[in-house]
Parts: structure tokens; C-alpha cells; sequence
């Protein structure tokens, strides 16, 4: 895994609530797609007209967010299915970290398992980075879309120079760092995965009786 | 010390190693697996690991596969390999795996409970998001991602997070039409699509206590609806009674030392919950989504919400993209909305009390003229025992389509989609953009809301027919 440690990059505000991983990737490419070439499938729907050019009012086909790393999103977002296809079609589009209010659950853990960081942060301050970044992309202005995610310090920094600091959960946050592969660590256990088996099947012997 | 909910006790009995800040290294009692992740034993094969427990692991076909009458593995060509592969290599580690035509194929999370692998107190999961499901027997099941299928694998174990504790009570008496699915889209409607993020969420409450298991599944199976992972309701007589003598619970002496752990298992009266709901059943309507989310929900008798109405600018927006996609304007009665489809199937809604309920909608009426039916059941056992009921020919009479088990429709994976501005009314989980085929659109609802909808050819209150 491509560890994570600090990512200054354009970013671009998708504040939609309730994005669902149908909308990420779609089912069908999904199956007929292999996974490093998901990327031009992500956000489908949203992303390209009828006749499959660029939809130009989905921002991350404006010319000021093209190439974004980050996305900044609403509530909820990739709620629904447990597809780990959700994750690879935004890496694939080149998306290292998304912001947003809460996410769905599934993809949250997916997230890390591919060194991607997503960053839960209050409905307020996420409303406050898409304001910033909109506000960076009128005419006149003299900022970019861009912000700065620093794992390491756990902050998030505005185009205006503004800092907010974020939680990311402690053995996350390692894992991230040093792009640590969590099966790799988990075989190491394998004295405490046995023992712990081992007094499970003299208290709930049924538990094993599959055959 | 405040006592512990039912999630605690099983979430503690899991614990192979603490790893701070709330997280676990969980031992996982049960691992499923679907057509859909064949993936992870491919990735095992690559990378050189084993599987550590194939007697914990049991797998089934159901996401990619045909649900046409007289189907074999060949029926979707681009997907018979996929069928092959898992077969040889659930052969190849011992993993049991419910074959097609077989006693227990079906939808995984159908057979779980339906097998008597899903047992209350295991700490269960699944490469899927409705795993949740599986509570609804007194477990700890929740959907995980292909990678952490491949750490279950290899180590029959999970990193996780230990979620925050959230009590619905469900109080009262369900009137007449009224389902479990009601119930929870209710819910859904009331806390909102992400109302449950970060919690394990327990049903209980009087109408919970009085509801027979099936019912209980289809529950929790919405739980990812609400956001929350983990969904489950306390394990009980119903459940005992559910369980015995099916394929794999245990026997005997093996039986009664089972049950009297289940029956500790319920959240003691002073557990503490972050969070709690209370819904009072007898208020409930049947219920129909009308938008794009699982929240976009209302009773039948109602009009389409009006986005204006909405206070909060961004909720406004959403609503407007939905009407917009699913072809809907404010304000108008929903059962005005004429529909091409009905699906009644799914791992929420395909139990053999869902289709009884529908038959009995179905029996001696006519679908519409211009609707295509389609009945799915959730697994061949399913199938066979509705078939003995004569279930099927009461649907056919009426000029439903009586398929193969499978997820078909709820998903559209397999080919089987309706088409881009169709309308359908749904008893599966789901009414997001495209979710029964791209422009597609749904509407969920209950089987029996599903067959009156069926019939009329528009979206319909089950209790006026
Ligand atoms: S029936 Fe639908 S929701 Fe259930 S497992 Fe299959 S695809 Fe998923």
C-alpha cells in the first residue's frame, strides 16, 4: 500500500448528500471492468451527459477542479453497498482523500485498506472548505482549489491559509502513514488467533460443529 | 456500572486482542461468501496464503447468476467461469458451497438463517452490505470489503471499530397491512439515510418481541439503509423455535447447552445506548418510496413531498434531482404513478412468509396489461416448499413470472434490468440512481403493497383492494 503523508492537491467540492456506490461505480462496470481501470466509470452518472461527453455541471469535469485529488462531499457519502469498487474507481480517477460529514460505513474501512484517507469532519467546516474552494475558482480571485492534508499533523489547510484539525483513529493513522499491510500484520497474531479459537470451541463448542 | 447491550456481549466474547483506541482484533465465527467475491479466493491463490478456517466459511451462487426457468451455470456465458472458479476452489479448500439446483442455494442471506449457519452470539460476516440481515437471528453480522474478505481468509479475524449502541423500540400493534418492511422504511424516513452512521443499532420493543423471525430479517436487513453496518434484535423463543432441526444447528445436548447461552444474551435492563428511537407502530401506513434514497419515503395515502417545503436548501436540492430523475412532480397523489414493473424478491423480501403474503394479494386477480411481474425466490429451498404450496401456480394464474433464486432484479448484475424511464415497484433495498438497470426507477415497498401494485397497474394501497 502507497503510504500516505501529506497530499497538497486540488480539490473539488461534490456537496450532494447521500452519494451511494451505485453512483461511484456502477454495478455493471464493475463486473465488466477490471479494477486499475475503473477510474473513467467513477461518478458515471453524474459525470457525462446522455450522448457520453463530460456532463459540465458535475466539478470535477470544470476546468478548475480537473485532476483533483480530494473531493469534499455531503452527508453520507458512498452509503450503500459494501463494493470495494467504490474505492478503486476514485483512486482510479486519481482521488487520495475525501472530507465529508459522515460516510457510509462500509466504504469508510475500504478507504484505509487502500491508502486512501477519508476525514470526517463537522457539517459546518466541510460547507466552509467547499466555500473556500468555490469562492477560490470565481473571477478575481487570487487563490486556487487546493488544499493541503497533512496526516502526520492531522490538518487540513485552506486556499484563505485557514488550519482545521481532524481525528483519524491512532492504528489508522500508523497504517496510513507507513503503508502498512493490515493482512501481513494480522498473520503475526497468530499464537493470540489460536489461542483465542481454541478457548472458543470449549465454550461454545456448537459454534464448530459444521459438518 | 450500567449493564450491557446485547451488541456488548457478543462483541466481547469476539475479542482476540484489544488494540486501543476502541479498536479489536475480532475472531469471526461465521464468513459467507457470494458469486460476487470470488475475488478473495483468487487473491488468496495469488499471494500465496491459506485459508484458515474453510469449516467457518460457507458459500453460495446468487448475484451473477440467471434466474430464468431451466437455468444452468452456462445460461450467462460471461459469467460461467467466475461459477467454475469458486466451485474449484471451495473444492480445492474444503469451503461447503450450496451449488445451483441444490438444497440451500439462494441468496447468501437468505441461507444463512434459512440453514441454521447464521446462530445467535456468532460474530458474523460477509463481502456484502446486507449482511446486516443476519441479526435479525441474535448476531453481530455486518458487510465488509474485498479486502478485509481476504484478512478474514487468512486469519479468520477482523480489524474493527467498535460502533456506538443505538435502541429503536418499535411499540405497539402493527394494523392491518402493515409489515415489517413498513416498519423500517418508517424508520428510515423518520431518522434519515444516514440516521444510524456510526452505530450498531438494536431493535426491540413490544411489536419487535411479537414479530416471527422473518420479519425480524427483513428489519435489519434495511440497516445499511439507515446507515448502520449492524443491525440485530435479541434472540428468543421464536428464534429457538426458528432454528431447531435446520442443516446445521446443532443437536441434542449440544441444543440445549446453545440455547441456555442464547437466552443471556439479551441487553440487560439498565445496558446504556448512545442513542434511542421510539416508534410507535400503530401510527404506521403502508409505505412507498417516491425518490432516490431509501429516506425519500412516505405513506401510500400521501402526495408527493414538495422540495420548497423543505428548509434546508441542500435537502431541497436533492429532493428536486430526485423528482426529476424518477419522472415525479410535488404535490401529486403517489398512487397516481403508473408503473411497468414488479419485483417481488430480494434478500429483504423473499422469505416464504413474503410470498405467501403477496399470493394472497395475487390470488384470483389479474397483473395489469401492461405490467411485467416477476416473483423470485430468495432460495431453492424456498422455491420448492412455496411450489408444494401451490404459491406458484397462484402467481402464475395471475400472471406473475415465476423465476430461479438469485438476487436478480434487486441488483440488475445479471442481465436481469428493467429499462432506462421504467417504473417499478420494488420489495428489495435499494431505489438508488440506475440500482434496477441505468434510468431506472424504483419504488420500494412491501410484497403484498408490491402485488397490489401489480394489479392495478399503479402504485396502490394494499388495503383498498
Ligand atoms: S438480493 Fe440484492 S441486496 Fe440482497 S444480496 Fe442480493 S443484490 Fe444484495
Amino acid at each position: 500500500m502507497k503510504p500516505f503523508t501529506v497530499l497538497d492537491a486540488t480539490a473539488a467540492p461534490l456537496m450532494r448528500q447521500n452519494i451511494d456506490t451505485d453512483i461511484v461505480i456502477p454495478i455493471h462496470r464493475l463486473r465488466d471492468v477490471a479494477q486499475v481501470d475503473l477510474g473513467p466509470y467513477a461518478f458515471e452518472p453524474l459525470r457525462y451527459l446522455p450522448d457520453r461527453s463530460d456532463n459540465p455541471a458535475f466539478p470535477l469535469n470544470q476546468p478548475a477542479y480537473k485532476g483533483a485529488e480530494i473531493i469534499v462531499a455531503d452527508n453520507n457519502f458512498a452509503c450503500g453497498s459494501s463494493r470495494e469498487g467504490a474505492v478503486w474507481a476514485i483512486m482510479g480517477m486519481g482521488v487520495r482523500c475525501v472530507i465529508a460529514p459522515s460516510f457510509g460505513p462500509i466504504f469508510f474501512n475500504n478507504c484505509f485498506q487502500n491508502g486512501v484517507l477519508p476525514i470526517q469532519l463537522p457539517r459546518e467546516q466541510v460547507l466552509a472548505i467547499a466555500g473556500e474552494l468555490e469562492a477560490a475558482t470565481r473571477p478575481g480571485s487570487n487563490s486556487e482549489p487546493r488544499l493541503t492534508v497533512d496526516l502526520e499533523e492531522r490538518t487540513v489547510s485552506l486556499p484563505s491559509g485557514r488550519k482545521i484539525s481532524f481525528q483519524v483513529d491512532g492504528i489508522r493513522r500508523e497504517a496510513l502513514l507507513k503503508g502498512l499491510d493490515e493482512v501481513a500484520l494480522t498473520l503475526t497474531r497468530e499464537p493470540e488467533i489460536a489461542a483465542h479459537q481454541a478457548k472458543a470451541r470449549a465454550t461454545t463448542p456448537w459454534l464448530y460443529q459444521t459438518t | 456500572m450500567p449493564g450491557q447491550t446485547l451488541f456488548d456481549k457478543i462483541w466481547e466474547r469476539h475479542v482476540i486482542a484489544d488494540l486501543g483506541d476502541d479498536y479489536a482484533l475480532l475472531h469471526i465465527s461465521r464468513h459467507l461468501m457470494h458469486d460476487g467475491g470470488g475475488r478473495g479466493l483468487r487473491a488468496i491463490k495469488d499471494a500465496g496464503l491459506k485459508v484458515r478456517n474453510p469449516d467457518l466459511t460457507f458459500a453460495t451462487f446468487d448475484h451473477i447468476i440467471s434466474t430464468e426457468p431451466g437455468r444452468t451455470h452456462d445460461t450467462l456465458r460471461p459469467y460461467a467461469q467466475r461459477l467454475y472458479h469458486m466451485r474449484d476452489e471451495a473444492r480445492r479448500w474444503g469451503i461447503k458451497l450450496f451449488d445451483l439446483g441444490q438444497p440451500g442455494q439462494g441468496i447468501i442471506h437468505v441461507v444463512g438463517p434459512e440453514q441454521g449457519i447464521t446462530l445467535p452470539g456468532t460474530l458474523l460476516v460477509c463481502g456484502d452490505s446486507h449482511t446486516c440481515t443476519h441479526g435479525g437471528m441474535g448476531a453481530i453480522a455486518f458487510g465488509i470489503g474485498a479486502t478485509e474478505v481476504i484478512h478474514v481468509l487468512a486469519t479468520q479475524s477482523l480489524v474493527q471499530r467498535k460502533p456506538k449502541r443505538m435502541r429503536v423500540n418499535f411499540e405497539g400493534r402493527r394494523p392491518a397491512g402493515v409489515t415489517p418492511k413498513d416498519m423500517i422504511l418508517h424508520l428510515i424516513g423518520v431518522v434519515g439515510a444516514a440516521g444510524g452512521t456510526g452505530y450498531a443499532v438494536e431493535y426491540a420493543g413490544s411489536a419487535m418481541r411479537d414479530m416471527e423471525v422473518e420479519g425480524r430479517l427483513t428489519v435489519c436487513n434495511l440497516s445499511i439503509e439507515l446507515g448502520a453496518k449492524i443491525g440485530m434484535v435479541a434472540p428468543d423463543e421464536r428464534t429457538f423455535r426458528f432454528l431447531e432441526g435446520r442443516p446445521f444447528t446443532p443437536t441434542g445436548a449440544m441444543w440445549d447447552q446453545a440455547v441456555a447461552d442464547w437466552r443471556a444474551l439479551a441487553s440487560d435492563r439498565d445496558a446504556a445506548f448512545d442513542r434511542a428511537v421510539t416508534i410507535d407502530v400503530g401510527k404506521i401506513a403502508p409505505q412507498i418510496t417516491w425518490g432516490t434514497s431509501p429516506e425519500h419515503v412516505i405513506a401510500v395515502t400521501e402526495r408527493i413531498p414538495d422540495p420548497a417545503a423543505s428548509g434546508d436548501p441542500d435537502k431541497q436540492k436533492a429532493m428536486q434531482m430526485a423528482l426529476d430523475y424518477m419522472g415525479l412532480k410535488a404535490g401529486m397523489p403517489i398512487q397516481e404513478a403508473r408503473i411497468d414493473w414488479v419485483f417481488i424478491g430480494s434478500c429483504t423480501n423473499s422469505r416464504l412468509s413474503d410470498l405467501r403474503a403477496a399470493a394472497e394479494i395475487a390470488k384470483g386477480r389479474k397483473v395489469a396489461g401492461h405490467v411485467r411481474a416477476w416473483v423470485v425466490p430468495g432460495s431453492e429451498n424456498i422455491k420448492r416448499q412455496a411450489e408444494a404450496e401451490g404459491i406458484d401456480r397462484v402467481f402464475r394464474e395471475a400472471g406473475f413470472e415465476w423465476r430461479e433464486p438469485g438476487c436478480s432484479m434487486c441488483l440488475a448484475v445479471n442481465g436481469d434490468t428493467i429499462g432506462p424511464g421504467q417504473r417499478s415497484v420494488s420489495t428489495s433495498n435499494r431505489n438508488f440512481v440506475g440500482r434496477q438497470g441505468p434510468g431506472g426507477r424504483t419504488h420500494l415497498a412491501s410484497p403484498a403493497m408490491a402485488a397490489a401494485a401489480a394489479i392495478a397497474g399503479h402504485i396502490a394501497d394494499v388495503r383498498a383492494l
